[in-house]
């Protein structure tokens, strides 16, 4: 799809429509003439989310709240990991706030194309948004658990180093490598439906090689940077640094590792996307 | 209305399907055996190309036509003519395999209404929601808020749960939204067929208002009284090829034509009658006659499944009587999809008849004209039975089924009627009361 003129158009700006080979770009342009569309679509999932539950919204609250807790008492008590003096439960709950994101990101946006079919099938949006949509409405729960985090942090008394200030940057961080992954999963989903039931042990597996219920401290110093070939280890060390000042001097090489592995993922996952795009009408 | 302005332009539009014994979507499984297998076809020396055309099926090809502005482009053809997958490449939700369209302006696609409804969401909540869906801007669906519920008649249950609302009312609103869509080219597939008779009405009157405003509009509809009051221009499409593209009431005509496939479906005899036949009663081992032929044909004797309301149709029974036929009846019924009769004729019902049918052994050809303007739009099915009966005990009964269509003409078009017979009326002015 490209705008061209024509002289039998009258010259104004038309639309092409014809089979695409090749690399495809992704139409800014058009994303943002949508961009309503996006804000409707997270809007839709918050406003769903928690219907028909007794207890609502506060969800958001108890979850991780109940994860912090089991991981407490499960590995803090008797795991007698490293966490160099910070109470356990901070270590855990500022990791598991951006992991808990990403989790559900996981979840929600690889079934996205199957849960919304008649979206594909029946009107054109641009796509992308399908996926992009489940990752933005977690936001709402990962903001709550922000301002959980804020009442932990005061409840021990531990004041936020400066670099608090960088917080949104790793946010930032943190949604585009959930949105990285997704693309991919989400997309390879409509084709490969297997992808959608490999998710809960994906997820499990992808917990564990995280350090969200443990410190990074477990692995020796010289070692320690190769756990950012698991984005998702960058983003969590990004946090706990940021909140906790934590490991201070350790994190930069991780940090970096992680972000050029989140650019080859995402700017894979973009093509990936827009290349198997043209025919998910035909196979959803 | 139209002006020289082209705004859609197809040229050589081609779209192919993969089928086979595959489901649509692959397992992983598949793959995985299929990369296994590759070396092994190479070891064996034994080369496949990718672009095997085996399997392959055009749901669509050579399509090409231009659309002006204020067309309004009726597109019609039997299922699987490739008019549904024409509207999905038009509204950009699949890519075509060959060819392109070019188009100006905002495309908006009513391929189904309601698209994006989220049952929890209200009323209220789901306009919104599926107004951007369909690509307008919320403060374009702000701006028309009002119209749209006053359109969907649903004011009072706005702040409820359309998951509350009855189908019908779901329709509604999910139609009403979409009929305030303001692109230069709508896109309609089938969505009067949703709705009572009076909200169809209402739809029908929506798409006249769009079309007077000076809006393109593709239509795709199996209603062709719709198709021919609402649309200057159609195309008829069969087996994914455009076989007609000229006025809507010719398009019309060559489709009701078409729409039998071959010839002989108009026709019924041999062994497809045999196996038709249903037999109530059969009098002994010695059937008393035998049908042969039973065809609707038109007013040139050609058999036709497709007429006008303005034609006549005949309907042929050609029988053999092998012993004589004390008391011949032969039965006509008319009915429609929900097998309720619409006509019913008898040849005993001939005021002229004084007495029972007495037939000797010999061929008869029997047949009863249906006279113009009595039918309006139907897709009926002909039950013919043959009976031979004395003193009313039935002795043998045969019926045959065939169906055929009926179309408005003219004036016939609006509203939908088994019957619309030409009555005399009168209007006068009336007497003063005193």
């Amino acid at each position: 799809m490209s705008a061209i003129t024509d002289s039998a158009f009258g010259g104004e700006r038309v639309t092409v429509l014809r089979a695409r080979r090749g690399w495809a770009s992704l139409d800014l342009r058009e994303l943002w003439e949508y961009r309503e569309l996006l804000y409707f679509l997270v809007w839709r999932d918050v406003k769903i989310r928690y219907k028909q539950t007794a207890v609502g919204a506060a969800w958001v609250i108890i979850q991780p709240l109940l994860q912090a807790a089991v991981f407490t008492v499960v590995f803090g008590k008797f795991g007698h990991l490293p966490t160099n003096d910070v109470p356990y439960s901070v270590l855990t709950f500022t990791a598991l706030v951006p992991w808990l994101l990403f989790v559900n990101a996981l979840t929600s946006s690889t079934r996205s194309f199957v849960d919304n079919q008649p979206l594909v099938t029946k009107v054109y949006i641009p796509r992308i948004f399908i996926p992009i949509a489940p990752v933005l409405s977690g936001l709402v729960d990962f903001t709550i658990g922000l301002f959980v985090l804020g009442g932990i942090l005061a409840w021990y008394r531990i004041v936020p180093p400066l670099h608090v200030l960088l917080l949104p940057f790793f946010i930032l961080f943190a949604i585009v490598t959930s949105i990285a992954v997704t693309l991919w999963l989400s997309a390879l989903n409509v084709r490969y439906r297997d992808v959608q039931y490999t998710i809960p042990f994906l997820s499990q597996a992808w917990f564990f090689a995280t350090p969200v219920a443990y410190s990074a401290l477990v692995f020796p110093a010289h070692l320690r940077m190769w756990l950012g070939v698991n984005p998702m280890a960058g983003v969590v060390q990004g946090f706990r640094w940021a909140i906790i000042g934590h490991q201070a001097g350790q994190v930069g090489h991780l940090m970096l590792l992680s972000f050029g592995v989140v650019l080859v993922l995402l700017v894979g996952g973009l093509e990936y996307f827009r290349r198997v795009e043209r025919s998910f009408a035909d196979v959803v | 209305m139209s002006s020289d302005r082209l705004v859609l332009r197809v040229e050589g539009l081609g779209k192919s399907y993969r089928i086979g014994e595959r489901e649509p979507y692959k397992a992983l499984r598949d793959v995985l055996t299929d990369a296994l297998r590759t070396p092994a076809r190479i070891a064996h020396g034994i080369r496949r190309t990718k672009a095997v055309p085996t399997d392959l099926i055009w749901a669509l090809s050579e399509v090409s036509f231009d659309v002006r502005q204020g067309e309004v482009l009726g597109l019609i053809g039997r299922n699987g003519a490739g008019k549904s997958t024409l509207l999905k490449i038009l509204s950009r939700i699949t890519e075509p395999t060959q060819g392109q369209v070019t188009l100006r302006g905002r495309v908006g696609s009513l391929l189904e209404v309601g698209t994006g409804f989220h049952p929890e969401l209200t009323g209220r909540e789901n306009v919104y929601l599926n107004g951007t869906i369909l690509g307008m801007r919320r403060a374009e669906i702000s701006r028309r808020f009002d119209d749209i519920v006053e359109f969907s008649g649903v004011e009072r249950f706005l702040d409820t749960p359309v998951k509350r609302y009855s189908s019908g009312m779901q329709v509604r609103l999910a139609f009403a939204v979409a009929a305030h869509l303001e692109p230069e080219i709508l896109l309609v597939d089938e969505v009067l067929a949703v709705g009572d008779a009076e909200f169809q009405e209402k739809c029908l009157g929506k798409m006249r208002d769009v079309t007077r405003e000076g809006r393109t509009v593709v239509f795709v509809s199996h209603n062709l009284a719709a198709v021919r009051s609402l649309c200057s221009r159609a195309l008829v499409l069969e087996q994914g090829r455009l076989v007609f593209d000229g006025s809507a009431a010719d398009a019309v005509d060559r489709y009701l034509q078409r729409a039998g496939g071959a010839r002989d479906s108009a026709v019924i005899e041999g062994d497809a009658l045999a196996s038709r036949l249903v037999k109530s009663r059969i009098y002994g081992d010695s059937p008393l006659f035998r049908c042969n032929r039973i065809a609707i044909l038109d007013e040139s004797g050609t058999p036709s499944v497709g007429f006008r309301s303005d034609e006549e149709a005949t309907i042929a029974i050609d029988f053999t009587v092998l012993r004589t036929v004390p008391g011949m009846r032969l039965l006509v019924t008319l009915t429609d999809a929900n097998q309720s009769v619409v006509l019913r004729t008898e040849n005993i019902d001939d005021a002229d008849l004084d007495g029972p049918v007495r037939l000797e052994p010999g061929d008869y050809r029997a047949s009863v004209v249906l006279p113009r303007g009595l039918l309006g739009d139907a897709r009926l099915d002909l039950n013919v039975s043959l009976i031979s009966e004395v003193n009313q005990v039935l002795d043998y009964g045969a019926v045959a089924e065939l169906a055929f269509n009926f179309a408005g003409h003219g004036s016939n078009t609006r509203g939908k009627a088994y019957l619309r017979p030409r009555l005399s009326w009168q209007t006068d002015v009336a007497a003063p009361v005193v």
